[in-house]
């Protein structure tokens, strides 16, 4: 893959930030937008838009059969069995949330939710909730030292009492790809479904759900060259069949009387309110760009990233990495040493250079890293060799800047 | 500062640093009369800080125990310095010039009161760092509060 070429679909890239050629470093947090899915937005709101599933004319028949093929592009994308097995919802979290929400409606009292301790607060905090309302109790798979899961004792941990197991399948803060085919087989053999977060794996690598065989898929368009406020959830149609809605309102319904209603058929069940149909179509034409590059060469370039990013960053003084080897995620959390990660932070944007500092929304997996935060360089198709050079100048400067204060 | 002070000089000035190597009065005080935790949800900065006052209402003794960048620490030091000795409505005050500082207050900035603490006027150029140096002065503002509060 070409990701000098492929930076030149990107015209947000082609900027300079206090002064210096941005360097975007941080992906894993929100991907940067091609001008392939900025103009499908355009176009969709320039010609086409209109409300969707009700009006009976011509632009509401066009936007209507705008968001459905978006849908099947989805499902095509991760191989779903059909197109109703695909929710739009806002992101990642909304995903989970319903699946929480509705799925987590049948919990009683004594059930586990079997998770990992290196879930984003947004596939944490929903089964705090659903446990909290129905008094079923959260378990957790555990970690190796190297931020890989230990899965020796899966059949122990899934119990008879396990009613869901929930997990990442790419960790937004170490990397680790998780090793959800296998978890999912060790789940069903005990008629337990899995739930996996793929925020970060579908824009990332090839994700087969039939495949995996798992029953929920929760994605972020955002996160995959696509905009903001829209997302999906992949269902199994007979757990969604099962399922009571998460939102009540239009669009949901089948008849509706002043006492009760009945809800229409999948996935409309899902997706009660108007839709955001142009962020299905920019969805679209993100899915578009990225089968045109492949998703194998996708996930060649970021290993290649990975592997030359830990070469160059192990070459710095004073630098701690984590994570596991790879073959890992685009993403590589680090600290130097004496240095908070803030103040890198600003001095690496002093430079042009855009990371991420903190806890990730995952303050369980950094108090076990045993640090208060972390940086986090991440990376994507446009990212370049070049630009993880300049992550360890930056990196530098902020050591001379730290050790020697200010001169002058 | 001159024409061509580099921004992150004006942000790290000598003072902070300092601060943030060599902390003043970090530590714990178990006779304290309020103890107030704070964190920055956004980024995990902690503070707990521990005020003490004497009979006739200053403050007596003031410490912190937290982690967190240069700038929230150093804040935290260099307040603790500063608020000893002053009564209540008088740290109050001085809170409040501080937050009007960092919102880019220049007059407040001018406060002799503030002393020292005048280095940390460059973080209200850096608008997502705010945060970090006000953390501290939002625990004093409430540890006040704790200590005038009837149930305590």
């Amino acid at each position: 893959m070409d990701a000098r070429a492929v930076r030149r679909h990107f015209p947000i890239l082609n900027q300079e930030v206090n002064g210096r050629p941005l360097v975007y470093l941080d992906s894993a947090a929100t991907s940067q937008k091609p001008l392939a899915v900025i103009e499908a937005v355009d176009r969709y709101y320039r010609e086409q838009n209109a409300n969707v599933h009700r009006g009976l004319h011509t632009l509401s028949e066009r936007a209507t059969q705008a968001l459905e093929e978006a849908r099947a592009k989805v499902a095509r994308f991760i191989n779903a069995r059909e197109p109703a097995e695909i929710i739009f919802v806002r992101n990642a979290t909304e995903a989970i949330n319903l699946v929480a929400y509705s799925y987590g409606a049948r919990l009683r009292e004594g059930d586990e939710i079997l998770l990992t301790p290196m879930e984003h607060h947004s596939n944490l905090i929903p089964w705090q909730l659903a446990a909290r309302r129905s008094g079923a109790r959260l378990r957790y798979i555990p970690m190796n030292p190297d931020g890989t899961l230990d899965v020796t004792d899966l059949d122990r941990l899934i119990t008879p009492k396990t009613r869901l197991v929930a997990l990442t399948h790419v960790s937004n803060v170490l990397g680790t790809i998780n090793p959800v085919a296998e978890i999912v087989q060790a789940a069903h053999r005990e008629g337990v479904p899995v739930l996996v977060d793929g925020a970060q794996s579908v824009p990332h690598m090839p994700v087969d759900v039939q495949a995996l065989d798992c029953d929920f898929l929760a994605v972020s368009g955002h996160k995959m060259l696509a905009p903001m406020g829209i997302g999906f959830l992949y269902g199994k149609r007979e757990l969604l069949e099962g399922m009571e809605p998460f939102l009540a309102g239009g669009e949901m319904i089948a008849e509706v009387d002043l006492e009760r209603a009945t809800w229409a058929e999948l996935p409309h069940k899902f997706e009660a309110g108007t839709p955001d149909v142009a962020g299905a179509v920019g969805l679209a034409a993100a899915i578009d760009f990225l089968n045109d590059l492949g998703m194998e060469a996708v996930f060649q370039h970021e290993q290649e990233l990975v592997r030359y990013a830990l070469n160059v960053l192990r070459e710095v003084d004073g630098v701690t990495i984590y994570g596991p080897e790879p073959p890992r995620g685009g993403v590589i959390a680090f600290n130097v040493e004496g240095i908070h990660p803030h103040d890198l932070s600003t001095v690496l944007d002093q430079e042009g250079i855009a990371i991420r500092v903190g806890h990730h929304c995952a303050q369980p997996l950094t108090e076990a890293l045993g640090v208060p935060a972390t940086a986090r360089a991440s990376f994507y198709v446009y990212t370049l060799p070049e630009e993880i050079d300049a992550l360890a100048r930056g990196i530098e400067r902020a050591k001379e800047f730290f050790a020697h204060g200010i001169r002058r | 500062m001159g024409s061509d002070a580099n921004p992150l000089e004006a942000l790290y000035r000598e003072v902070i640093l300092q601060h943030y190597q060599h902390p003043r009065n970090k530590g714990r005080m178990e006779d304290a009369a309020a103890t107030i935790r704070l964190t920055n949800p956004s980024c995990g900065d902690r503070i707990e800080l521990f005020l003490k006052t004497s009979p006739d209402g200053r403050v007596e003794g003031i410490t912190y125990e937290g982690q967190g960048c240069s700038i929230s620490q150093a804040s935290a030091s260099m307040m603790t310095e500063r608020i000893r000795g002053l009564s209540l409505d008088e740290a109050l005050e001085l809170a409040e010039r501080f937050h009007q500082m960092l919102r880019g207050d220049a007059e407040a900035a001018k406060d002799e009161r503030l002393g020292d603490l005048v280095a940390l006027q460059g973080v209200s150029k850096f608008p997502v760092r705010v945060k970090c140096a006000a953390l501290a002065w939002e625990a004093l503002e409430r540890s006040i509060e704790q200590v005038r509060s009837p149930q305590s």
